[in-house]
């Protein structure tokens, strides 16, 4: 019994003991458990953590073998286009020198040559000064014989002016008007005077019916020679002295207009010669030029012949690529055209006939 | 006795007649006479002493009848409506020379007035005859003949067709051969008439083989004959290329240059006039020519000349310097624009100006060296003055106007731009305008100088329409500048000033 009393007093106790080590126990196994866990946790994590770090090199090894394939690729490609457009900018180069020169060479040749321009531009001026000097010999040796014909009329109207007035040349005991004693030598004029005939007087021409304008015209100098008419009758003549005739039957007779035969009167030739003449003379009045009329066959003669396949084609290898490759054009050269006038210098100096 | 007395009626009769005719040939030489003739009834009394027996009397009869005639047209019209003409045709063919010589000036003198009289000619039959008379074997009836033919055929193309239908042409070239100089002259004024009008014609005269002889006798000495000589070969050469070319290869360069240095006023003229016709059909010609040394000679002869006988000496260069530029470049090399600016400025009448204005617009409107050449000279101002004056006429005008425009669309010679700024008118202020503002945004020294020079300010001055071109090339211009210099030549910047002093407060 004092064992139960003991337990029944424990008894309250035990309620708490059992409690109180319940709960210490509790609290070491919870202090247990904590540590536990954390152990656990931490050694867990360092698992993972390890794991991790495993899975991250692996990931780093992958991703930096494919960057450096792929970085390896771009910059081979990168080489590549460099490459590319180094040798394009090289072909650009050398094309455009090319071209240059081409294209240089072309416009000289055909279209325009600043040099053979200017040379063909002082050459013009140095022709010009040529003909500007000869056309100022032409004009100035033109004056001279002006001037000397001038010279020369003066000289003549002078010399027929003195021998005109012939009769004021000097004499021994009187003298002239030209040779005043006061004078040391004579005026021209009396050497003028002393060298000149005399000028006899002019014989009046009778007034000839034919003196009015139809002689004015420059062609015809000299009045006919023949009668060209009837003239008439003398007017109030004196009767001849004599047993002649009457005047007017003589003059009748003397006139009487010529009555030839048919015979004499009919031209020699006969009308069909006459008529041949006629025909020739129109023919060769009216003919204009020498140039046959061509009948209309001709219409055909001026078409080109157009070659057969055959004969059209040059016999042999093309020579193109072979022997030439250049095409060229001589007629179409500048150079040639320009240079034209040399030869144009030498021919106005012969031509221009002074 | 009575016998006589019959036979002295008739020679006082034909004394008489002589007489009259014989002082009326002599009074119709004066033209004041004239008159009084006609109102006498002279033509109906002369009439029928055409048909006189004395040969003397119908002579003078002829040439009384010609003279009238060739004075006054009245009287020829009353010559043809009398029915002189067939008679003098009939007659034409038979008579003697003197009587033939003076039908042919009868008929001279009535185809020399108009159309119509010549036409009448023509109908009553009277070529045929004149052509008769050119085979003749006097120089004299020759030449008549040729005269008359040639005033005839100078009115219309019909008419020398007709002449030529009637066989002249080939007649009139042997003519040119004859020895004497009067009927050379004459039988090459009338192939002259003949081959004016059309190419047709000129192209009969031309197989007829007139080429080769009228270049020969450019170097006859007889000035008239030149002339003529000239006149031919130029109406041939003007219809077409093909006849300027055959022209030129008669061989006529370089003898005709010495024509240029002439003493006689027309032959300088025609030889002009010549030189022009062929420079004006294609670059070719004028490039012969100018190898030729052709165009020192033609300026040559403008600058010695006064007068309208510069004229086809002008357009000849002009022809010549429209064609290419290498061809004005040579113009310009020769010297050829001082004499053309001269012309300008002294010649009075305005057609020669209006040539000149034309020909220094042909030269400078190639490229910018050749508008330099020709701005280099001061001749702008001329152009602008004489398109501005009122007094000038339209042709002037136009192509003062024409010329300045072409010239100045290239001109790039500012010192020679700058007067026209202050006296344009709105149209050419526009190109002038234009040309500083492609030249100034380029070079640094024409900046300066235009702002000097009051260029900016005159044309801060103008007022153009926003959004015209004129603007545009204004804006061009003020870009070239700083702000404040455009600012400072801007109108009315000086009131702008004095307006911000009197607003302006002071600090202070």
């Amino acid at each position: 019994m004092a064992a139960l009393v003991r337990l029944e007093t424990r008894l309250s106790r035990l309620r708490e003991e059992y409690f109180l080590k319940n709960r210490s126990v509790d609290e070491d196994r919870k202090i247990v458990y904590k540590a536990a866990v954390k152990i656990q946790s931490w050694f867990r994590g360092c698992r993972v953590r390890a794991y991790l770090r495993y899975l991250n090199k692996m990931a780093i090894s992958i991703q930096k073998w494919w960057r450096g394939y792929q970085s390896r690729r771009y910059f081979r490609k990168m080489i590549k286009t460099a490459y590319f457009i180094m040798k394009m900018n090289f072909y650009n180069e050398m094309a455009v020198r090319i071209q240059k020169r081409w294209r240089g060479y072309y416009v000289r040749k055909y279209t325009h040559n600043y040099y053979a321009l200017k040379k063909y531009l002082e050459a013009i001026s140095l022709n010009n000064e040529i003909v500007r000097n000869e056309l100022q010999e032409y004009a100035e040796m033109n004056e001279k014989k002006k001037k000397k014909k001038d010279l020369e009329k003066k000289e003549k109207e002078k010399k027929y002016k003195a021998r005109k007035m012939h009769y004021l040349l000097s004499t021994e005991q009187i003298a002239g008007i030209y040779n005043s004693p006061f004078r040391k030598f004579p005026d021209p004029m009396e050497l003028l005077l002393r060298q000149s005939k005399p000028l006899s007087h002019r014989q009046q021409q009778p007034k000839s019916p034919f003196t009015y304008d139809l002689y004015d015209w420059p062609t015809c100098k000299r009045p006919p020679a023949f009668p060209t008419g009837e003239p008439l009758p003398p007017i109030g003549r004196q009767k001849p002295q004599g047993p002649f005739r009457d005047a007017a039957e003589v003059l009748r007779q003397r006139y009487k207009p010529l009555e030839p035969t048919l015979r004499v009167a009919a031209s020699i030739s006969s009308p069909l010669e006459k008529a041949r003449e006629e025909m020739k003379r129109e023919e060769w009045r009216k003919c204009i030029h020498d140039n046959e009329f061509l009948p209309f066959s001709s219409y055909h003669k001026n078409e080109k012949y157009e070659l057969s396949i055959h004969a059209s084609e040059k016999i042999g290898k093309e020579t193109y690529g072979i022997k030439h490759f250049r095409e060229v054009q001589p007629n179409k050269w500048i150079a040639g055209k320009v240079s034209g006038f040399l030869l144009l210098k030498r021919a106005w100096s012969l031509r221009l006939m002074l | 006795m009575s016998q006589r007395q019959v036979l002295q009626v008739f020679e006082q009769y034909q004394r008489a007649r002589t007489h009259f005719v014989q002082a009326v040939a002599e009074l119709s030489a004066r033209p004041q006479n004239i008159g009084t003739l006609r109102d006498a009834g002279v033509i109906s009394l002369l009439r029928p002493l055409l048909l006189d027996v004395v040969p003397t009397i119908q002579q003078t009869a002829a040439l009384a009848l010609g003279r009238l005639a060739y004075f006054n047209d009245d009287l020829a019209e009353a010559v043809v409506k009398e029915d002189i003409l067939p008679q003098l045709v009939c007659s034409l063919s038979e008579q003697n020379r003197f009587y033939k010589k003076a039908a042919a000036f009868v008929l001279r003198a009535v185809g020399k007035h108009s159309p119509q009289l010549a036409q009448a000619i023509v109908e009553c039959g009277a070529l045929e005859a004149l052509v008769i008379c050119l085979e003749d074997f006097d120089p004299g009836v020759k030449e008549g003949a040729a005269w008359a033919l040639g005033y005839i055929a100078r009115h219309n193309s019909e008419l020398s067709q007709a002449v030529v239908d009637a066989g002249a042409v080939p007649l009139l070239v042997l003519c040119i051969q004859e020895p004497e100089i009067a009927l050379k002259r004459i039988a090459a004024s009338t192939l002259s008439d003949i081959s004016k009008h059309s190419p047709e014609l000129a192209q009969t005269v031309v197989d007829a083989g007139a080429i080769a002889y009228l270049a020969q006798m450019i170097l006859n000495p007889d000035a008239k004959l030149k002339c003529q000589v000239l006149s031919a070969l130029s109406q041939i050469a003007k219809h077409s290329v093909d006849l300027a070319e055959l022209v030129v290869e008669a061989e006529i360069f370089p003898v005709v240059l010495t024509c240029m240095k002439d003493s006689d006023e027309y032959v300088k003229k025609n030889g002009a006039t010549l030189i022009r016709e062929i420079a004006k059909h294609s670059p070719e010609l004028s490039q012969f020519i100018v190898n030729a040394g052709g165009v020192a000679a033609v300026i040559d002869c403008i600058g010695s000349c006064k007068g309208t006988v510069r004229l086809p000496g002008i357009m000849m260069l002009g022809y010549v310097a429209a064609h290419s530029e290498n061809l004005s470049m040579a113009v310009i090399v020769s010297k050829g624009i001082p004499p053309l600016c001269t012309c300008l400025l002294e010649e009075h009448e305005d057609h020669i100006k209006a040539a000149a204005a034309w020909a220094l617009g042909q030269i400078g409107r190639h490229t910018p060296e050749h508008a330099r050449a020709v701005a280099e000279t001061n001749v702008l101002g001329t152009l602008l003055s004489m398109y501005m004056d009122i007094r000038s006429s339209e042709d002037l005008q136009l192509k003062a106007k024409r010329a300045l425009k072409n010239i100045l669309q290239k001109c790039t010679y500012l010192p020679a731009l700058e007067p026209l700024l202050h006296d344009a008118p709105p149209n050419i202020m526009k190109h002038i305008v234009g040309q500083f503002s492609k030249v100034l945004p380029h070079d640094s020294k024409a900046r300066r100088l235009f702002v000097t020079s009051g260029g900016l300010k005159k044309v801060q001055e103008i007022k153009a329409e926003p959004g015209s071109l004129l603007q545009e090339y204004i804006n061009t211009i003020n870009n070239c500048y700083p702000e404040e210099v455009v600012r400072y030549y801007s109108p009315g910047y000086s009131e702008m000033l004095l307006e911000r002093v009197e607003n302006y407060q002071p600090v202070l």
